[in-house]
C-alpha cells in the first residue's frame, strides 16, 4: 500500500490544521503554548518520520526485486473518467520515483526536527508544521504519481505550499511581496508545462507514463510524429522546469523567496521542490533523448544559469542570499547533466546536492539563530569558536559543494563535467570549469567571512550568542555525515577499479530501468581521460579556494582592493546585474501602465457610457417632472386642449 | 321653424363647454362635480339625438348605461367628497396638491 506514504504527511497536516493552527484545543491545554507545540510538532515529524520508514521498506522491496521488474503500481481509483481521456489517481514506486521520495522523506524529517529548535519562539508554530506537512503530501504526489495530471497536481501543490511559507512572516510586506513573486513567475512556468502536457495526450492519446513512454520508444508509431511536434513537447516540459527549478530567465524567485524561514529554504528552496523540474525531465528522458535541439537549447541554458549564478553569488552579502545564488547555479549544473543526457549524473548531483545544500541553509540558519536574526555576513565573523558545531558542519558542507575530492560533491561534480566533456558539449564543459572555481570561491568565501577572521559583531549581539540547541545540531550533524558519505553510492567505475571492485556506480545501476531511453553517445574527444577530468575540476576547486584564502584569511584588504580594482564588474555582481531592474523596466512597469490605462479606460468609458445614459435619463425627468404640478384644474385643462387637439386633427385629416 | 338635430346638438356643445369651464375655473369641489354631470349630461343629450335622427335604439341604451353609471359616481364622488372635508375642514381644490412632482 504505497499510498500510505502520501497518507501520513496528509494526516499530520490536517491534524495540526485542524486541532492546533485553528486555536482548537488552545483552551484544553490552558494557553500552555510549550505543551501545544510539542504534541503539533511531534505529530508533524511523526507522519513525516512514517513515510520515511514506509518509502525505505518498500525501497528494499525494490531492491529484492529483479532489476527490470522493480515498479511497484497501485491503482486507488479513477479520477476523471471522461470518454477518451481517463486519469487515474495511480501511484508508481519505481526506481527513479524511489529515489526521490527517500530524498524527500528522510531530509524532510530531519529538517521537521530542526525546525522544532528554530520554530520554537514562534507564535505561528502549529501552523507552520501544518504548511510543512501539506508540503511533504504534494511533492510526494508529484514523485509517485504514475501520469501528468498527477504530476501536475504535485507540481501546483508545493507551489502553493512553497508560496504559503515563503510569505509566512505576511505581517512583513517585503515577505509577502516574496511569496506573491514566487507564485507569478512560477505560473509562467506551469503555464508552459501544462500546454506540454495537453499536447503530449493530443499526440499520444494518454497522459499514462507507461502508454506514453511505450508509445515513444516504439519506432512504428514515432515515425508518424514529425520532429518538431516532440521538440515541442520537450520544450514546453523544459519551460516548466525552467520556473519550478529557477533556471535563466525565471530565476528570479529563488533568492527572495529566502524571506521564508530558513529550514523552509533548505527543504523547498534547496533540497526538494527546485529539484521537481530535473526529476521531471529526468522522468521524461525519452523525449529529451529523441530531440538534440531541445538538449542542446537545455544545456545551453542551464550553463548559462550555473555561471550567472554564480557570479552573482561572489558578492552577496547576505548569508542566506549567497546560498540561494549557490541553489540556481547547482541546479544549472542539474540540467547540463539532464540536457546532455546524462540522466543519472543529474540525479546523483540532485541527491547529493540535497545533502550539502540542505547542510548549509541550516548551517546558516543556526548561524542566524546564535547571530539574533542577524544575516549580513560583514557583521560576522571568527564565530568558529563560539558555535564550533555549526562552524564545522557548515565547513564540511563548503568543501563538499566546492568539489573536494572524496566528499559527496566530488563525485556528482565530476560525473557532469565528464559526462559533458565526453558527449561533446566542450564549451559547456569549459563554462561548468569556470563555475567550478567560482563554486569554491564564493563558497569559501561565504565560510572565512562568517566563522574565520576577526570577529566583527556587535557587542549587544555577542553577549547573545549561542550554540544551538540538540534539535537543531543533530540534523546538522546526520547530514553532514551523508555530505560526507553521499556520494559512495555512485563511485565511478573507473575509480572503483583502483581499489578492486567493480561495478561501484551503484546509483547508475540502480537507476538504469527507470532511464528507457540514453541517448549516450561517444563525440570521440578522448583527448582527456577520466583521471585527467577529475584531476581538470580538482585542479579548478583547487583554484578557487587558494584565492578565497588569499582575499579573505590571508590579506583581507586584498578584497577590497580588487573589489575597487574591478569597481564596474563587482557593483554589477552586487546588484545581481540588475536582472530585476532589468524585468521590471520590460514587463512589470509596461505591465502596469497598461493595467493603469484599464483602470481608467474602465472608469473613463465604460462606467462613463453608463453613468451617462443614467444622467440623460434623469434630467429628462427632473424636466417633464415640472409639468406634475398636481393641481387638478390644470391636469383637466390640458386633459380638455389634448382632446380638442386630437378631435381636430381627426376632423381635419 | 322645426327644431332638428343641429338644435340639439348644439344646445349639447353648450352644455359641454359650460360643464368643461365649470371643471377648470371653479375651485369648489362641489361646483365642480356639478360641472362634471353637466358634461355627462350633454354627452347624453347628444346620444339620444343622433339616436332619434339616425332611427337606432343603439344611442338610448349608452344613454341609459351612462346615466345608471354617472349615478354610481355621483354617490363614489360625494362619499370622497365628505370625506376630504372631515379631514381638510375645505373643499377648495387647489389645496389636494399631493400628487406634485
Amino acid at each position: 500500500m504505497i499510498v500510505w506514504i502520501i497518507l501520513f504527511p496528509l494526516i499530520g497536516a490536517v491534524i495540526n490544521g485542524l486541532l492546533f493552527a485553528s486555536g482548537l484545543w488552545k483552551k484544553k491545554l490552558n494557553g500552555d503554548e510549550h505543551a501545544e507545540h510539542s504534541i503539533s510538532g511531534l505529530i508533524a515529524s511523526g507522519a513525516v518520520l512514517l513515510s520515511a520508514i514506509l518509502s525505505t521498506y518498500y525501497f528494499v522491496q525494490l531492491l529484492s526485486l529483479e532489476p527490470s521488474q522493480r515498479q511497484i503500481i497501485q491503482e486507488l481509483f479513477v479520477w476523471i473518467p471522461s470518454g477518451e481521456f481517463t486519469v487515474s489517481f495511480e501511484l508508481m514506486f519505481d526506481t527513479l520515483s524511489s529515489v526521490m521520495s527517500l530524498v524527500i522523506t528522510w531530509i524532510g524529517f530531519l529538517i521537521h526536527i530542526y525546525s522544532l529548535g528554530y520554530m520554537h519562539h514562534d507564535k505561528g508554530f502549529a501552523k507552520y508544521f501544518t504548511y510543512l506537512n501539506i508540503f511533504v503530501f504534494f511533492m510526494l504526489i508529484l514523485v509517485l504519481g504514475n501520469n501528468f495530471p498527477l504530476m501536475f497536481v504535485g507540481w501546483e501543490g508545493v507551489g502553493l505550499a512553497s508560496f504559503l511559507l515563503i510569505g509566512f512572516w505576511y505581517q512583513d510586506t517585503e515577505k509577502a511581496y516574496a511569496g506573491r513573486k514566487a507564485f507569478v513567475v512560477n505560473r509562467i512556468g506551469d503555464f508552459g508545462f501544462i500546454l506540454g502536457i495537453f499536447l503530449i495526450f493530443f499526440i499520444f492519446g494518454s497522459v499514462n507514463y507507461q502508454e506514453v513512454f511505450g508509445k515513444a520508444l516504439d519506432p512504428g508509431f514515432m515515425g508518424t510524429v514529425s520532429g518538431v511536434t516532440i521538440t515541442a513537447i520537450g520544450l514546453l516540459l523544459f519551460v516548466g522546469a525552467v520556473g519550478k527549478s529557477a533556471q535563466f530567465p525565471l530565476y528570479v524567485w529563488l533568492p527572495d523567496a529566502m524571506a521564508g524561514p530558513t529550514p523552509v529554504s533548505a527543504l523547498i528552496h534547496a533540497a526538494t521542490m527546485v529539484t521537481a523540474g530535473a526529476y521531471m525531465m529526468a522522468r521524461c528522458n525519452v523525449f529529451y533523448s529523441q530531440s538534440p535541439t531541445v538538449q542542446m537549447i537545455v544545456v545551453s541554458i542551464a550553463a548559462f544559469t550555473a555561471i550567472l549564478a554564480a557570479s552573482i553569488a561572489l558578492t552577496q552579502n547576505d548569508i542566506k542570499k549567497v546560498l540561494a545564488y549557490s541553489t540556481v547555479s547547482q541546479l544549472g549544473y542539474m540540467f547540463m547533466a539532464i540536457g546532455a543526457g546524462a540522466y543519472v549524473a543529474g540525479l546523483f548531483h540532485l541527491v547529493t546536492h540535497a545533502f550539502f545544500k540542505a547542510l548549509l541553509f541550516l548551517g546558516s540558519g543556526s548561524v542566524i539563530h546564535a547571530m539574533s536574526d542577524e544575516q549580513d555576513i560583514r557583521k560576522m565573523g571568527g564565530l568558529r569558536k563560539k558555535i564550533p558545531i555549526t562552524a564545522i558542519t557548515f565547513l564540511i558542507g563548503t568543501l563538499a559543494i566546492a568539489g573536494v575530492p572524496f566528499l559527496s560533491g566530488f563525485f556528482s561534480k565530476d560525473e557532469i563535467l565528464a559526462s559533458l566533456y565526453h558527449r561533446g558539449y566542450t564549451i559547456h564543459w569549459i563554462i561548468a570549469l569556470i563555475t567550478v572555481v567560482l563554486t569554491a570561491l564564493y563558497m569559501l568565501r561565504l565560510y572565512l567571512l562568517t566563522f574565520e577572521g576577526k570577529s566583527r559583531v556587535s557587542d549587544t549581539i555577542k553577549r547573545h550568542i549561542h550554540e544551538s540547541p540538540y534539535s537543531m545540531t543533530i540534523p546538522l550533524m546526520v547530514l553532514a555525515v551523508l555530505s560526507i558519505l553521499g556520494g559512495y553510492i555512485g563511485i565511478p567505475d573507473f575509480m572503483g577499479k583502483v581499489v578492486g571492485l567493480s561495478d561501484t556506480n551503484l546509483f547508475e545501476h540502480y537507476l538504469a530501468p527507470a532511464i528507457l531511453l540514453d541517448s549516450a553517445k561517444d563525440a570521440g574527444h578522448h583527448l582527456f581521460g577520466h583521471w585527467d577530468l577529475a584531476a581538470i575540476s580538482v585542479g579548478g576547486a583547487a583554484l578557487g579556494i587558494i584565492i578565497a584564502f588569499y582575499l579573505y584569511y590571508i590579506k583581507p584588504s586584498a578584497a577590497d582592493k580588487l573589489a575597487k580594482d574591478i569597481e564596474p564588474v563587482y557593483e554589477g555582481s552586487l546588484n545581481k546585474w540588475y536582472v530585476d531592474e532589468l524585468y521590471d523596466y520590460i514587463f512589470v512597469q509596461p505591465f502596469s501602465y497598461l493595467c493603469n490605462a484599464a483602470a481608467s479606460f474602465d472608469q473613463k468609458v465604460i462606467d462613463g457610457a453608463v453613468n451617462g445614459v443614467a444622467s440623460v435619463i434623469k434630467d429628462t425627468a427632473l424636466t417633464l417632472q415640472t409639468a406634475q404640478t398636481g393641481v387638478i384644474r390644470s391636469y383637466a385643462t390640458l386633459m380638455a386642449i389634448g382632446a380638442a387637439v386630437i378631435l381636430t386633427i381627426i376632423v381635419l385629416w | 321653424m322645426s327644431i332638428g338635430i343641429e338644435h340639439y346638438l348644439i344646445l349639447s356643445a353648450i352644455l359641454f363647454v359650460v360643464g368643461a369651464y365649470g371643471v377648470i375655473v371653479r375651485k369648489n369641489l362641489i361646483i365642480v362635480l356639478m360641472c362634471l354631470e353637466l358634461m355627462l349630461n350633454s354627452a347624453n343629450l347628444a346620444f339620444v339625438a343622433f339616436s332619434n335622427a339616425l332611427g337606432d335604439m343603439t344611442g338610448h341604451v349608452f344613454m341609459i348605461m351612462s346615466i345608471t353609471v354617472a349615478a354610481a359616481e355621483v354617490a363614489v364622488g360625494l362619499a370622497l367628497l365628505v370625506s376630504i372635508y372631515s379631514h381638510r375642514e375645505s373643499l377648495d381644490i387647489d389645496i389636494l396638491k399631493l400628487l406634485k412632482g
